[in-house]
């Protein structure tokens, strides 16, 4: 037995989010209530210095430590910044909200940095072992987040959904990863990789389907949806905002991870798999969103019918195919925080903001905020220049370039169909007169944060060029 | 001596016994967490025989992480599920029905 020393400067992002999380669980015991706020400057200054140590401590090539668990690649660069930004946004978005509602607790910030740890492992895993660890962190910081309302019967009520729902879609995954590894006698990716070939035919194709159903279930793919559009609109706004952006690029990491480092060699079989789940999500997303007056819940249809626009470009199963769907999933969160982050722009003490109805005549209350939602509304539908036409595009041309025209056709039907329910929301605010004429009541950083995200999202959009090239960059190094 | 398929179906049979717990049951939410941990406990077994039959010590250290994870999950449904009788006064599953559409 032979004992090697691990390289933890390789981790050391993970490292520093985890203790400076347990600082904060110590020094948050000790505020007072007025104090509150210094938790949150905290955690806004904990992810400022974690992207710093990623981006300096990153030396430009694949690295792998903790005996295979673990690597350091051009993806999970990436990935961990866009988390980083992802919660940094969510947390300012969020100050006001929480604050209004009684709700402004140690406990937010704690659960998603926590969350954040969760992910940033998934983004890094080497081995099933570290992939499943991740995922789990994230997932129960998810569940206690939601919870955290304790006073609202609806609050508890999705948590409670989305308790039992992912305890199975985790117990599924586990399932599988314990038939992968059966088949292949190793829990290393690569290892995985190379034992794929020569393995149980039976035992792995019976692993893949397992794995393939939890999967879907955490990223809400048709059929394995159910628990999203209730715990989306159950959920504090606050959370339903976390909820829906950075566990969105983790839920790519896990796809890539498992499918593109570990079983690419059975492409064959998971390609047809994704198919089917990539159809069914753009079309019960699409058209079960038209007969929506939530806004939350509309957006959560809309959060399926982009799961399987990133489907799309995972089943390619090419290099080229997995950066489209990377580039896809960075765009989708930019533009759901935007769309999240409206909701909670109009939305006041006492007053929810979630109903399509409260955002009838915002042109004439604040022509700036319409505009910035037009951009939202357009971008999610796909309408050039904005950064989700891009985003679409690219994936659609990985299809095509695959030989899988028909595929591409249903992409596009389904996402002219979505164009319905995101310009209704234009014509509301354009078009119809506003129930109240009150001005909307808000902080400063909050509305400079939400001019910058949609205004993020149009200048993407002009020029697409960096973002792309660092997904291309990402999947040229492995 | 039992063979590496006797253990597998045993996997296979409580891992289906905790599914159809989940989704038969319409009672209680008590018996979906004890079905949640039995799920587990389904997959710690598929491990535990794997990892006898191919020599290698992986699959047993992955069965103690999830035992901890599964204590962790138990923590967190059992802290829902109190919140829950809180606001409801009740933990039937058919009354889980004020979100829909």
């Amino acid at each position: 037995m032979n004992f090697e020393m691990p390289n933890f400067l390789l981790a050391l992002p993970e490292i520093f989010v985890l203790g400076m999380a347990c600082l904060l669980l110590l020094i948050d015991l000790f505020l007072k209530d007025q104090d509150r706020h210094l938790t949150y400057l905290f955690s806004l200054f904990t992810l400022v210095l974690v992207a710093v140590l990623t981006v300096y401590g990153y030396s430009g090539e694949r690295q792998i430590s903790f005996n295979g668990a673990y690597v350091a690649d051009g993806m999970s660069q990436v990935l961990k910044l866009g988390v980083y930004f992802a919660v940094f946004v969510v947390f300012v978005y969020a100050k006001d909200y929480l604050r209004d509602r009684g709700i402004f607790k140690g406990e937010f910030y704690l659960l998603g940095l926590f969350g954040m740890l969760g992910m940033m492992i998934m983004i890094s895993a080497h081995s099933l072992l570290t992939l499943y660890l991740g995922l789990e962190l994230l997932s129960l910081s998810m569940y206690a987040m939601v919870a955290m309302q304790r006073d609202s019967a609806r609050a508890s009520e999705a948590a409670m959904k989305y308790f039992v729902l992912g305890a199975i879609a985790s117990g599924m995954l586990l399932y599988g990863m314990s038939m992968i590894y059966g088949a292949t006698g190793t829990l290393d990716l690569s290892g995985i990789a190379s034992q794929a070939a020569t393995a149980d035919k039976t035992l792995m194709a019976f692993g893949l389907v397992f794995l393939l159903v939890g999967v879907a279930f955490k990223l809400g793919a048709v059929p394995f949806h159910m628990w999203l559009p209730d715990v989306y609109e159950g959920a504090p706004t606050a959370v339903t905002l976390y909820i829906g952006s950075a566990p969105k690029i983790a839920a790519f990491a896990l796809l890539a991870r498992l499918l593109g480092d570990g079983l690419i060699n059975l492409h064959d079989q998971w390609q047809g798999i994704l198919i089917i789940l990539a159809v069914l999500s753009m079309a019960v997303g699409n058209i079960v969103a038209i007969a929506q007056t939530n806004l939350k819940r509309m957006l959560a249809y809309s959060t399926i019918s982009h799961a399987g626009f990133l489907l799309l470009g995972i089943l390619t199963g090419t290099r080229s195919g997995f950066s489209s769907s990377m580039f896809y999933a960075l765009s989708y969160v930019l533009m759901a925080l935007g769309g999240f982050g409206m909701i909670m722009l109009i939305s006041r003490k006492g007053f929810e903001g979630d109903k399509l109805d409260d955002f009838k005549g915002l042109n004439k209350r604040s022509p700036w905020y319409a505009f910035m939602m037009l951009i939202l509304m357009f971008s999610m539908a796909g309408v050039p220049p904005f950064l989700g036409f891009w985003a679409k595009l690219s994936v659609l041309e990985e299809v095509v370039a695959s030989g899988m025209i028909w595929l591409a056709v249903v992409g596009v039907v389904f996402s002219i169909i979505g164009v319905f329910y995101y310009l209704r929301i234009i014509k509301l605010m354009y078009f119809d007169e506003p129930a109240s004429e009150e001005e909307l009541e808000c902080s400063a950083d909050m509305r400079l944060m939400i001019s910058a995200n949609a205004l993020m999202v149009l200048g993407i959009g002009l020029f697409p060029g960096a973002l792309m090239a660092a997904c291309a960059a990402a999947f040229s190094t492995t | 001596m039992p063979e590496l398929s006797d253990y597998l179906i045993l996997g296979a049979i409580l891992f289906s016994l905790s599914i159809a717990g989940i989704f038969l049951n319409r009672k209680n939410v008590i018996i979906i967490l004890m079905s949640i941990e039995l799920m587990l406990l389904a997959v710690n077994m598929n491990f535990i025989a794997f990892s006898h039959f191919l020599n290698n010590i992986e699959g047993q250290v992955f069965v103690f992480f999830i035992l901890t994870v599964a204590a962790a999950e138990a923590a967190i449904g059992l802290a829902i599920l109190v919140v829950l009788f809180r606001n409801r006064r009740s933990i039937n599953v058919e009354e889980l029905d004020t979100l829909k559409g």
